[in-house]
């Protein structure tokens, strides 16, 4: 299969095995903030493959995990109310809130949907004109973009039963506070579908001020592994830059149309992220010239207060301080049937991807 | 007859009657059935026999390669064959939706006579329900088997005795199924030939067995797909396993679907594919007798069972990694079978 085999091949894999041993002399701790590259990693068992001075560890880049429990008990709110049908990407119905998740009020008789896409939320609104159909909107610079053409799309279609809650956050600001947190990165795999709509851009303030290489990584095995090989090179040669290694998808100047349509039905906010309380202007919430597409105030509900589980360390975890299984509930009041924590839940998540693949 | 079915048609009265003689018996055609008594009366001379049952209530019933008939008899058949047994009798209940269509019925039924046929078994005993509309999705069908079971196979449901340097074996391509049905939902509207696997295997698990290879473990891979397979083998048995990604046939199409919608082939359902466990010395006579065969032309040895690791299912991944395989949580799709 094109663009998947070749970059499979596991004589491309060797030798960039190779070249790595060659050029890292000393410890490297390398951050991966793309849940796609944390399940990516561990699917192929790179870990195994690397020398040991080279430390791959997972960040905030999990949509799901990054994801405050106040939204999930938000979003269980409203499947309660009378005629709303919740319309979400699978993983999170399984993300525990404070009381309750998404599937048990499903369980319950809430109708609460999974949906690939935006546009068959759309739809499904359109074919329930006495419901009011709410999409949870999750995710980075990635789907912030289809979140917000599903909202236009709403507006020239006239759709008045449809909204969106947004939870949806930039990456920069995290992969800037983890720094200033205190947290040793030596360098940043940056996830190449941010970029493919962003451009570099929104990194370059990365080796500027922290003195810390970006590289725009791929999901292949010789994406990252070509990628690592970038990463030690620029701290071998302590010359830090943001560099694109995923090439065939990714321009400096990104998708200049999908940044428009985000710019036009988002505006930034203080947004909160676990692991990393409030950051500011790094959520995207909907603007106030599309507030009729807005869940928060089309359909108003109370929130439950937010209640924080006891012992999980997601948040240490999303900063990278510790590995999944350093947490005591790891692997057993915490599994993947069971998770505690959000990291546990999505396939992206760190603690997910390592209990299925590399406990 | 009328084109749909009605409440009566379950009622036991004339509707009842007149649907049962004039489909169920009719294409099922047996005398054991023809009798309609309350009890099929088998007389069966075994050491032992092997029982099965199981249930069938896969969206949509109808999808490329097969239907919710062919699947329950194929389903209920190699349930009994991976067993080391030889399937013989099945029953057969459905459970139908008020309105069904008539003419699907009997597309249903008749193709699941033609499967028994083929297989083999015979469908003595069965049952029909009617229940409003809304109260089942169509049609549902229950299924029981009975197969005849040597004394010399009987370890190899359990894989009793299995051993490091034992080499595990498959079919053919895996995910077929599972993709199928997700295909023809619609999902993600897909254009796409896939076809389900839906097979009945007991040919090509006599033809294996009557070679008088040492086969020590048979199991159909169906929901939880191959990794489900694997991992259970390695935790009953505490022992060790190793899969080499790289030999485990996927079809392009499916694998083209799966790395769309981010399914793992290893997790995805089959309903035509058998992980056998054979030992070291008769794997390559297994393989090639099997290649001869219809459901086995793609055949390949996968892995083998390894004194290392002992519990846990390792898989060596394409590019030469090493992660384990780990049984999954919850279901990739719903009702697939």
């Amino acid at each position: 299969m094109k663009y998947i085999d070749e970059f499979r091949n596991k004589d491309i894999v060797n030798l960039l095995l190779k070249n790595i041993n060659n050029i890292s002399k000393k410890d490297v701790v390398l951050m991966e903030v793309c849940g796609g590259h944390t399940w990516a990693i561990q699917k192929f068992g790179i870990p195994s493959l690397l020398p040991e001075n080279i430390s791959l560890v997972s960040g905030p880049g999990c949509p799901v995990c990054v994801t405050s429990k106040k939204f999930i008990d938000h979003a269980v709110a409203l499947s309660r109310v009378k005629d709303v049908i919740i319309t979400t990407y699978g993983d999170l119905i399984r993300v525990p809130g404070s009381t309750s998740t998404l599937n048990e009020e499903k369980s319950k008789g809430a109708d609460v949907r999974i949906v690939y896409s935006i546009l068959d939320a759309l739809k499904i609104a359109k074919e329930n004109s006495t419901k009011k159909v709410v999409f949870l909107g999750v995710g980075f610079e990635t789907t912030a973009p289809p979140s917000a053409a599903g909202i236009i799309n709403a507006k020239v279609q006239n759709l008045k039963n449809f909204s969106l809650l947004s939870s949806h956050k930039i990456m920069p600001p995290a992969m800037g506070a983890l720094i200033d947190e205190g947290v040793a990165i030596n360098g940043y795999i940056a996830p190449g579908h941010v970029s493919v709509i962003t451009g570099t851009e929104i990194y370059e303030p990365i080796p500027r001020n922290y003195g810390v290489g970006c590289v725009i990584s791929g999901f292949e095995p010789v994406d990252i592994l070509q990628s690592v090989y970038m990463l030690v090179k620029q701290f071998e040669t302590q010359d830090f830059k943001v560099e694109i290694q995923y090439k065939r998808a990714v321009n400096p100047e990104g998708n200049i149309k999908a940044q428009q349509v985000m710019n036009e039905v988002f505006s930034l906010r203080d947004d909160w992220w676990r692991g990393l309380g409030t950051l500011p202007l790094s959520g995207l919430g909907v603007a106030e010239n599309y507030s009729e597409f807005d869940a928060e105030i089309m359909i108003p509900v109370e929130v439950e207060e937010t209640k924080e589980e006891k012992g999980c360390i997601c948040g240490e975890i999303l900063k990278g301080l510790k590995k999944p299984n350093q947490c005591k509930l790891f692997g057993t009041v915490c599994n993947s049937s069971n998770p505690v924590g959000a990291c546990m839940v999505s396939h992206e998540g760190a603690c997910n991807a390592y209990y299925r693949f590399n406990r | 007859m009328g084109k749909n079915i009605l409440l009566g048609h379950g009622s036991g009265g004339k509707l009842s009657h007149d649907l049962i003689k004039t489909i169920f018996v009719k294409q099922f055609e047996n005398p054991i059935l023809s009798q309609q008594t309350d009890s099929a009366i088998l007389n069966i001379k075994a050491e032992n026999i092997a029982f099965t049952t199981d249930s069938y209530v896969v969206d949509p019933i109808f999808f490329p390669g097969g239907n919710i008939g062919k699947l329950a008899v194929c389903g209920t058949v190699n349930d009994l064959a991976v067993s080391g047994a030889t399937p013989k009798y099945i029953s057969a209940a459905f459970i139908i939706e008020e309105g069904f269509p008539m003419k699907d019925l009997e597309t249903i039924v008749a193709d699941m006579a033609a499967e028994a046929k083929k297989a083999g078994v015979i469908i003595v005993t069965g049952d029909t329900k009617v229940v409003n509309k809304g109260q089942c999705d169509k049609l549902f069908i229950n299924t029981a088997g009975i197969g005849i079971l040597e004394e010399k196979y009987t370890g190899i449901s359990t894989g009793r005795d299995i051993k490091a340097g034992d080499k595990i074996i498959i079919n053919g391509s895996i995910a077929d199924h599972g993709m199928a049905i997700m295909a023809s939902r619609n999902f993600g509207n897909f254009q796409t030939d896939i076809k389900t696997d839906c097979a009945c295997l007991n040919g090509l698990i006599k033809e294996i067995l009557d070679s008088g290879c040492n086969v020590k473990f048979m199991r159909d891979a169906t929901r939880g797909g191959i990794a489900t397979v694997l991992c259970e083998l390695s935790e009953t048995h505490k022992t060790g396993i190793e899969i080499d990604e790289a030999k485990v046939p996927v079809n392009e199409n499916v694998r083209g679907m799966c790395e769309l919608l981010g399914f793992d082939p290893f997790y995805v359902a089959n309903e035509g594919k058998i992980v056998l466990v054979v030992a070291g010395d008769d794997a390559e006579k297994v393989l090639s007798l099997m290649k001869t065969h219809e459901f086995g032309k793609h055949s390949s040895i996968i892995g083998e069972v390894v004194s290392s690791n002992a519990g846990k299912a390792i898989l060596i991944t394409e590019i030469g990694g090493k992660r384990i395989i780990d049984i999954p949580a919850g279901e990739q799709l719903p009702r697939i079978c």
